[in-house]
């Protein structure tokens, strides 16, 4: 596997000169907290410690996004026909992703690239975004990624994996996207690629023994489906819950979704936005009936479909990749940690 | 790549208002641009979203059948935002149609067999689809033989009772229509609740019938100890579902019962398949 060695005094010129080729995203702090966001040229990013309090997700899959646009006014061609409009794809580089965040990613193509249907907005945006990983050598109490399918050094969904090693990174180059950016970057110093994996390998070890938290998957996926539906638990689960939606809104793995037509004046667009499944209008049928009137019915679906629907549907695991955000922001401290543990030992 | 929300322009050629309340209204659509129409190709059981710019979107069951060439039929129940609007709207206007979306009624299964229809309502839309696919000179021999029990709450709610009629008079074809109540003297078919008429007229269920079932979940709930009674298996029962849906191509992930999502992996389900889901519905 190879690996180049950039130096840090080369770190700022280096992503000056991606600039050509690529829009940046990085982590910035804003306020209190680590944002993803565009940079600026000359804009660095803030190599962080921990994760962002908000997911990367929105720089492949906006909050809010047009989709199509229309014309009311009869005077003009093709008025009340839904037209396509120009999206901009053009390249895309975060750097300084998580492997969880990265992860997820993987885990959300599954739902918008099926055989069946392809969402040409996510795919499209997707496949121009470089995604250059940085290894944590210090995860957070929160994490519980090793035993979420992902890991501090994980590879799966990145172009690239940044280790810090001090006075330097190590760039190891997973896929060809990775290997373009960097020479864009005119990073070129290659590594021995022994000394550097063995290095890479010894710094994966330790940051993995450093997580203590850990989840059992395992039997999830022989749990009978309505055994676990009708599980006692969800009852106590859902007590404290707010449906605020926090959740939902930082977690890498969520996808759900609104559409909406706005009009102003004689033109209006049709755009899709970010929807919460807490939320109790997000399965109001016209008729007034809802399957999911009440709180305890939306939080089972939550924690339904992340560790049980996705499981059979997908048969990759769960859709969690353990960035532990929902666990630090929660206002309730509702613990995915504990309730994966609840139906994972469930038995009727 | 093909973008999968982009709805078809349609023109509306023809409204007709089905029931005495006025709170539906049938639509018949044109394609504007012709070859839009052979890639809209669908199956008895589909549906589509209707599309109004400016309003939004409704998931909505195909009423023409695909032996119906030139234009695609929906009913639509006037409830909300875009059903009130698209009932204000007048032939000439255009919109949209995207689809056709979701599975249909398992026809290939049910070649050779017999086949009752049990419908409420108007979740009939879909229902007619398929008896005119069904009574089509190029399918009727596929099937043995045919029950219709359709039902409203008075003569007036009841749709395309013009066809009915049609229909009734037809030898290939045995039909049961039934109303809640009336005080119709000239009220010539059956007078009681759906399930109480298929317990009358229903025949027997066994491995070579099958019951499509489509109605309110109160007709639903009451018409299926009949079915149990009468014999029917639950591989046999087929139903259609409802639920709320934005994108209708199993992305957005509003409309799931379990891992199946409604617009996609349904909205035709077996019931010994419904069984096996969480009942959130």
């Amino acid at each position: 596997m190879q690996v180049i060695k950039i130096d840090k005094k080369d770190w700022a010129g280096g992503l000056e000169r991606l600039y050509d080729s690529f829009r940046l995203f990085g982590p910035v702090k804003q306020d209190e907290f680590h944002i993803f966001k565009e940079l600026s040229k000359g804009e660095l990013p803030d190599m962080i410690l921990f994760n962002t309090r908000l997911s990367p997700k929105s720089i492949v899959y906006p909050q809010s996004e047009t989709m199509f646009e229309y014309t009311l006014d009869e005077n003009q061609k093709n008025h009340h026909i839904i037209k396509e409009i120009d999206k901009n794809y053009s390249p895309k580089t975060v750097i300084g992703i998580r492997p969880c965040d990265a992860k997820a990613f993987l885990l959300v193509k599954a739902n918008f690239d099926s055989p069946e249907y392809k969402d040409p907005y996510w795919i499209k945006s997707y496949e121009s975004t470089t995604l250059v990983g940085y290894a944590c050598n210090n995860p957070c109490s929160t994490c519980f990624c090793t035993t979420a399918g992902c890991g501090p050094f994980h590879e799966q969904g990145l172009d690239l994996l940044l280790v810090d090693a001090g006075d330097h990174y190590f760039a190891k180059i997973i896929t060809e996207k990775g290997e373009n950016l960097l020479t864009a970057a005119g990073w070129s110093s290659e590594a021995d690629s022994d000394t550097a994996c063995d290095k890479i390998e010894t710094m994966r070890q330790a940051a993995e023994a450093k997580i203590k938290t850990r989840i059992s998957t395992d039997k999830l996926k022989d749990k009978n489906t309505t055994e676990l539906f009708e599980a006692p638990f969800w009852e106590d689960v859902a007590f404290a819950c707010i449906n605020c939606g926090t959740c939902t809104y930082l977690c890498p793995t969520c996808w759900c979704f609104d559409i909406q037509d706005e009009t102003f004046g004689l033109s209006g667009i049709r755009m899709r936005n970010w929807d919460s499944c807490m939320y109790p209008l997000f399965t109001l049928h016209g008729s007034g009936h809802n399957p999911r009137d009440t709180k305890m019915q939306r939080i089972r679906q939550r924690f339904m479909h992340k560790l049980k629907y996705y499981v059979d549907k997908y048969e990759d695991g769960i859709q969690c990749v353990g960035c532990g955000r929902c666990i630090n922001h929660c206002p309730v401290n509702i613990d995915i940690r504990r309730v994966c543990d609840l139906m994972n030992s469930f038995e009727f | 790549m093909q973008n999968p929300y982009l709805p078809y322009p349609v023109r509306i050629d023809e409204i007709i208002t089905e029931t005495e309340d006025k709170n539906l209204k049938t639509f018949k659509f044109v394609f504007i641009n012709p070859e839009d129409e052979k890639k809209f190709t669908y199956k008895a059981g589909q549906f589509a979203e209707l599309s109004v710019a400016g309003k939004g979107e409704i998931p909505i069951g195909i009423a023409s059948s695909p032996t119906e060439k030139g234009f695609v039929m929906f009913t639509v129940n006037k409830v909300g935002l875009v059903t009130s609007h698209l009932h204000a709207m007048k032939a000439g206007d255009i919109m949209g149609v995207r689809g056709p979306l979701g599975n249909w009624y398992p026809w290939d299964i049910m070649e050779g067999k017999n086949v009752v229809i049990i419908g409420g309502g108007f979740a009939f839309t879909t229902l007619r689809s398929s008896i005119i696919y069904m009574l089509d000179p190029d399918n009727r021999l596929k099937f043995k033989d045919i029950h219709v029990i359709y039902g409203a709450r008075t003569p007036g709610m009841l749709l395309y009772r013009d066809e009915l009629a049609e229909w009734e008079k037809r030898d290939d074809i045995n039909m049961h229509i039934t109303v809640d109540a009336t005080d119709d003297p000239d009220w010539k078919y059956n007078i009681g609740f759906v399930p109480t008429i298929t317990d009358q007229k229903a025949p027997q269920g066994d491995g070579d019938t099958y019951a499509i079932v489509c109605g309110p979940p109160i007709m639903i709930k009451f018409t299926q100890p009949v079915l149990d009674k009468l014999g029917y298996s639950h591989e046999n029962i087929i139903n259609s579902l409802e639920m709320r849906m934005k994108c209708g191509i199993g992305i957005c992930g509003r409309c799931n019962i379990g891992k199946e999502y409604v617009c996609k992996d349904g909205p035709v389900f077996t019931l010994a398949q419904l069984n096996s889901m969480p009942k959130e519905y």
